[in-house]
Formats: C-alpha cells, structure tokens, sequence
C-alpha cells in the first residue's frame, strides 16, 4: 500500500485581507481615465466658476480700472476697494448707528430712568406708496454704557425693542431677554446699568421698586472715563417677497421715538448739560433733520435711526453682498461630476460583468463594499478639497478689489474648505450606495442629482418660496451645504436669512449630520442587497 | 411593374428603421415609467408651486402662468433621462453593434431616434403642461392671484384663463421645450455614449446658468449669461408678464435652445458617424 498524499500547490496561498480589497478597488479607480479625469473636471469646474463669479460681483466700475473689456454702468466717485465697515471687539463687521444723548461718566456709577413709549416710523417708499406708521421688531431704546463715541466701540446696554421685550445687549453679539411685552404710558419699563470696573449689570423693573438682573458682562479694557446715557435707533425695514422667477427686496429705513423720564444717576457725573449726537450719521439714511432729541424739564425724546448691531452680509442685506460662499457656488456641479464617477465606480462592474470576478476573488460582500466606499470617499475629498480650497483661495484673490466682499476670518474659511470637501465626499459614498441599490447608472444618478444637487440649485436663486427651499434643505441630503454657511444668524437681527445670502435652515453640523444618516441607511440598505441578490 | 430589390430597400429603409426603434423604445420597461413619472413630476410640482405662492400686500410680483408652469423644471430631468437611456442604453447591452449592422446608415438610425423621442415627449409634454395649467388655474385664485389685488391684468378677466394668448403660448412654448431638452440630451447622449456622464452634462449645462447668474452683481454679465443659457433663456416662453424687461422676446428664447439642441445633434451626429461602435 503507497500512502496518498494530498497535493498541495507550490503556490503561495494568496491573501484576501481587506487591504488588498482596498487595494484592488484602489487600482481599479486608478486605472480607468475617464474617472481620473471626471474627478479633475469636478476640481476645474468648481475652481473655475468660483473665480468667474468672483470676477463678474466686482464692482463694475473697479474692473474698468484693470482694463477689462466688460464693463457695466460705471459709477463715478463709487469707493473701490473695501469700504470701512467698522469691527466690533471681537473682529466682526458691525453697524453702530444711532443717536445718543450723553454724558461723561468717570469711574463706577450707574444711570436709571423709565421709558413710557416706544414708537417706530417708516421712511421713503414701499411699492411706491410712502411708508407711514410701522412695527420694527428690533427698533430699540434706552441706555447705553460705550467706551466713547467711536464706531465699533465697547458698550454694554439695556433697552426696549418694538416686538421683543426688555433685551440687554452688548458689544454687538451680546444678547438676553428681560421684561416681555411692549411699552406703553400704561406699562412703563423701568431700566438701569451699574458699572463696576469692568462689569457691567443691567436690571429691569415695571413699577421702578421691584428689580431684576437681566445680564451682568465683563467688557475688557473698559477705560475708566466712559460715555453714557439714552439712545435711540431702527434698524431699516426690509420686505422681501419670494415668489417664483422674481425675488425683490425692499429696504426702507424707520427711526423710532422713544420717551424717557425719571432719569437718576449715581456716581461722578457732570452736572452739566446733555449732548446729543447722531453716531455714524454720515451714513445714515434719514435726512439728518429727523433724528435728534428734546428735553423738557426732566422728561426727554429721543428719535434715532440705524442699528447696534453685527453686520449680516449675502445678497439683500446690509452689509457687503458677496460671501465666502458665493465663490463656492460651482460645489453643485464638481458634485454632479464627482457623482457621475461615484456612480459608475459599482455600475461599471456590472456592466462589464467585472462584479462576477471581484466577488469571486473577494467572496465577503460587504468588504467588497466598504473598500469601495473608502477608496471613492477619499479621492472624493482630495478633488472636494482642492477645489474649495482653489475657489476660495483665487477668488479672495480676485475680488480683493471689490467694494463688496465680506470678509472671513481664517478659521471659517478653513471649515468652511474642509466642510466642503467632507460634503463632497460623502455625497460620493451616497452615490455609490444608491448604485449599487439600482445597479443602472442612469437611474442611479438621476436619484443622486435629484436629491442631492436639485435642492441646493433651487435654493441658490431668490425665487422658489422659502417655505419650500427651507423644507427642502432640512430633509433632503443637500441639508449638508449648510457646512458653507459662513456667518452666524442672529437672533437678535432682522435680515434676510436666505440660502441666497449664506444662511441655511439647519446648523452647519447638524445639516451634515442629515447627509450622513442618509449615506448610512444607504449604505446598509446596499450591503443587505449586495449579500442577497445574484450578482 | 417591379421594383429592384435595392430601390425597394432604400425606399422602405427610413420607415422601417423608425419601426425597429419604436419596437425598441416601446418594449423597454423604463420608457413608459419614465414618460408617466415625467407628467406626475410636473404637475404636482406645478401645484406645489401654486401651492406655496402667496401674494404680499405690496401685489403680487409673480407671473401666474409662469408659476402653473413650474414643474417644467423638474421634470425636464426625466425628460433628459429618456431621451439619454434611448441612445446609451443601447451601447451597455452592445445592442447597438446589432442596430447598426442590420441598419448601418446610422444617420437613419439617429434620425429615427430624435423623431420617435421627440414624439413621446409631445406626447407626455402634451398631458403634462394642460394639467399645470389646470392646476394653476384651481389653486391660484385661492391664493391672492386676482384682479382685485391689483394682479396686472391677462388679456382676459379670470387669470390663467387658457383662451388667453400669452398663457397659450406659455404652454405650448413649454411643451416644446421639453421635446428640445429631450433632442438636447439625445445629441449630448450620442456623443459621450455612457449615460451617467451624459445625464451628469446635460443638467449640468442646464442648470449652471441660473445658478451662476443668480450671484453676478454685473447686469450686462448677468443678462448675456441668460441669453446663453439653454434653461434661462429657452424658459422665457413661459413669461406673460413685463415681457419688456426679458433680454430677449419669448420665442427668441426657445430659439437660443433649439440652437443649443441642433448644436448638440449635429455634434454627435458627426461622432455617431465617424466612430467605431
């Protein structure tokens, strides 16, 4: 009897861990130049028309300098380059307009008076009918602490509003809520600010016995000789209406009234006469006669027009009109490009017939699938990367001339970049899950184009009524453009917070977090159907 | 009387290659979805648009035939998807190595199927647009679009009337800019072949116009960026209302997209003709 041995092949045994799926999948997308390129083109185009619309915002009469050929109608005497919007403390653009009846407080000390009426009147013309009596939400009255007359200076204050209540705000951003409820002759709002060094306290009251804390702020370097006392402003009063094809703003400048009396102080003051000054006035949009204050006996009007308040950019604000998100614009179709190639990278498969041998070689579907995912998310965020950063980058470069660009500050440009790219990347991994769910290109980027880049095209002109682009852009994957929301919105500021002017319904992670449960029930969803279907 | 066998072919070539494509087009499962998804996308779109208009006190700033027909946005998509999968569907299987040697004069071939794909989207765009309008005209009035608000008047007194000139051409204006979105997509289809690029292009093309001229603070930019645009301009017959502010007349713009769609037939015309299958 000769024993058998069983043969063994002299071949090494060959090794199917998951870096040589990730390995092959790598080589795969490698090797095939029509991905190569598509993931290029998403770069250069997003690059391409950020710089173009960094161009074509210039300011037109700032490009007939440079000797462009394309020139609109030139404003003569229109300031090129940056205008001097002034910064609050902490480095943001701010608008600090209103009319304030002062005086020189030095050292500690504070200021208590009542305010019996608030009353907001519109200027210029709506539709071409004169505005008259109107409601300003946020027109505020009352006393202000600011470190001198300066635009953009330190201050801590508390005030009436037309709709909100008592509010204490301070340096621009600062913002808390006291007594509800307007203020009439009936129910008075009683207000006082204490300055303690740095500190600053306000309070509220309704009868001028029964106080209460609204805030208390440290403002950083407060000098000791500070200016205090009543102020009055109104923001403008902006209508915009969103009807589908024509998006028109209106934005008429209020000034508002407010009636104080029972003013007392306490600590050093002069007992001189009160100054009033209008702050900023050389911008402010009502004729200057309109503004002002007059005192009889211990009682005092104030009218004032303007704002203390952050600046709010994007189109149909009033600040500079181009942001750091308009050069990003181009992000929907470096998306349509990227997930053409995303698409394809599982569609190809089938179409060849390659899946066959890819499962044969690597018989653990759901590997299969992640490598995959790995390898078109990661090239996904180079090609979303390098273009947000060239977007941003040449178009800063561009528009530096332009009267009306808003500044950012680097850590938001640099989220900004980098949430791009992750929105590219992800919406990559989403594309290739729904591909592998439908198997057929066509229908596979139809599903991705409509859900994903629709939304977000919808959004970009002022049109669609903002109840559908809001609702649109909270449930649909396109919520994660929210990572390119540049500035803030603010509570405590009337604007238009519409995608067209950089502000989206959801927060930036949030919206983010919405594409990112889409990609995982995709990507589940696909990994079940990739283990149970016949390839 | 006898025909030559080759004079017979050349004479029955053209209406049996259109035979051979309709039995093509008409056994594939997708194309009738696709063409009833067409009419669903677009009115209910259309509606939800009417849906969501509202009138500010100010007066109404929207053009009411414009706004019933809004939906034509939408489902111009599936439009472009059709008319895409009808060439490059072709080219996934290798089905057209088969349609070419049976039919190797593949100018018939495309001729044949631009005819058969413009036909069924007359046809959906034919049910689609009337039903917008419809649409429009039930829900609108509901919705502050009436003379009393001071609406600038249509021609005739209840808006959106359908006897109504401009609201006339408004409809069949977009019913025959879906059939040049499709011919658009056919002619971009034919010349990439694979149907993911050639969708990824054509709503690429269509909607970066809007988009980019939406944030050009440049008004002679932003007007020629309209005039060029295939969905900006080509959209212009849908306006009944400050006809004088368009940058070009309603029909001037569905001109500029036929442009872009013989512009895109002629290219892949000439690349169908020249390439190895």
């Amino acid at each position: 009897m000769t024993a058998i041995t069983p043969y063994h092949s002299a071949a090494q045994e060959a090794r199917d861990g998951f870096g040589q799926i990730l390995h092959a999948e790598w080589t795969k997308f490698r090797t095939v130049r029509g991905w190569v390129i598509g993931m290029i083109l998403a770069v250069l185009v997003t690059a391409g028309l950020g710089v173009f619309v960094a161009k074509a915002a210039a300011n037109p009469s700032c490009s007939s300098q440079s000797g462009s050929g394309q020139q609109g109608p030139v404003q003569h005497g229109a300031a090129c380059g940056q205008p001097v919007y002034p910064r609050g403390p902490g480095g943001e653009l701010v608008k600090d307009q209103f009319y304030f009846v002062r005086q020189p407080l030095a050292g500690n000390g504070s200021i208590t008076v009542r305010v019996t009426s608030l009353t907001g009147r519109g200027r210029g013309t709506d539709n071409g009918q004169p505005v008259g009596a109107i409601f300003v939400p946020w027109s505020k009255a009352g006393i202000i602490i600011k470190d001198g007359t300066g635009k953009g200076s330190a201050y801590a204050a508390m005030m009436v509003t037309g709709g909100n209540g008592v509010r204490m705000q301070w340096n621009y951003t600062g913002d808390a809520s006291g007594l509800p409820g307007a203020v009439s002759a009936a129910s008075p709002r009683w207000l006082r600010l204490t300055r303690d060094g740095d500190t600053i306290t306000g309070y509220d009251s309704a009868d001028g016995t029964h106080w209460t804390q609204v805030g208390s702020v440290a403002l950083a370097g407060l000098p000791s000789a500070v200016q205090a006392g009543l102020f009055a402003t109104s923001p403008q009063h902006s209508t915009y209406s969103s009807s589908l094809g024509v998006g028109n703003g209106f934005n008429n400048p209020t000034v508002s009234t407010a009636v104080f009396d029972h003013v007392s102080r306490t600590g050093t003051w002069p007992a001189g006469t009160w100054t009033g000054d209008a702050v900023d006035a050389e911008d402010m949009q009502v004729a200057p006669g309109s503004v002002g204050y007059h005192q009889v006996a211990r009682r005092f009007t104030v009218t004032g027009s303007g704002d203390i308040a952050p600046l709010i950019g994007g189109a149909l604000n009033d600040g500079p009109n181009i942001t750091i998100r308009d050069y990003l614009l181009g992000t929907f179709a470096g998306l349509i490009a990227v997930a053409v190639v995303a698409t394809m990278f599982m569609t190809a498969e089938y179409r060849r017939g390659l899946i066959r041998t890819t499962l044969a070689a690597s018989p653990n579907r759901g590997r299969v699938l992640a490598a995959k995912a790995i390898v078109i998310g990661s090239a996904a965020f180079v090609a979303g990367l390098a273009a947000a950063a060239g977007a941003v980058i040449i178009g800063e470069d561009v528009a530096h001339t332009a009267s009306s660009v808003f500044p950012e500050p680097w850590p938001t440009e640099l989220r900004i970049i980098a949430g791009t790219a992750a929105l590219v990347a992800v919406a990559a991994v989403l594309a290739l899950a729904i591909a592998t769910m439908v198997r057929r290109s066509a229908t596979a980027i139809l599903i991705v184009i409509v859900i994903i880049v629709i939304p977000d095209v919808l959004s970009a002109p002022p049109g669609i009524p903002a109840g559908v682009t809001d609702w649109l852009l909270r449930v649909t994957p396109a919520a994660a453009f929210a990572l390119q929301q540049p500035a803030p919105q603010y509570y405590q500021v009337q604007a238009n917070y519409i995608p067209s002017s950089g502000f989206y319904p959801l927060a930036p992670w949030t919206g983010f977090a919405v594409l990112c449960a889409w990609t995982a029930i995709a990507l589940a969803t696909a990994a079940y159907l990739l283990r149970r279907r016949d390839a | 009387m006898t025909l030559s066998a080759a004079g017979l072919s050349r004479a029955r070539c053209g209406s049996q290659t259109l035979h051979a494509e309709w039995t093509k087009l008409r056994t594939v499962a997708s194309t009738g979805w696709l063409l009833l998804g067409t009419i669903a996308l677009t009115v209910a779109v259309s509606a939800t648009a009417d849906a969501a208009a509202t009138c500010p006190s100010g007066g109404c700033q929207a053009d009411p035939a414009k706004l019933s027909l809004t939906g034509v946005q939408a489902g111009q998509a599936i439009v472009a998807v059709i008319a895409v999968l009808a060439v490059s569907g072709e080219y996934s299987t290798g089905m057209i190595r088969i349609t070419l040697t049976a039919m190797p004069r593949r100018l018939t071939v495309l001729a044949a199927k631009a005819t058969l794909v413009a036909g069924l989207v007359l046809a959906a765009g034919s049910v689609a647009v009337p039903a917008s309008v419809l649409a429009g005209r039930l829900i609108l009035p509901g919705h502050g679009f009436t003379l009393a608000d001071g609406y600038p008047p249509l021609t005739s007194p209840p808006p959106l009337s359908s006897g109504d000139g401009p609201v006339l051409r408004a409809a069949i204006g977009s019913v025959l800019y879906l059939v040049l979105i499709a011919l658009l997509s056919l002619g971009v289809a034919t010349a990439v072949r694979e149907s993911a690029v050639a969708i990824g292009l054509v709503l690429g093309l269509l909607y970066v116009f809007p988009v980019v001229t939406s944030v050009v603070g440049n008004q002679h930019w932003q007007r020629h960026l309209e005039q060029i645009g295939p969905m900006t301009a080509g959209l212009y017959i849908q306006a009944t209302a400050n006809l004088s502010s368009l940058p070009l007349t309603p029909w001037e713009g569905l001109g500029v997209l036929a442009l872009w769609a013989a512009g895109a037939l002629i290219i892949g015309a000439l690349i169908f003709r020249f390439r190895d299958a």
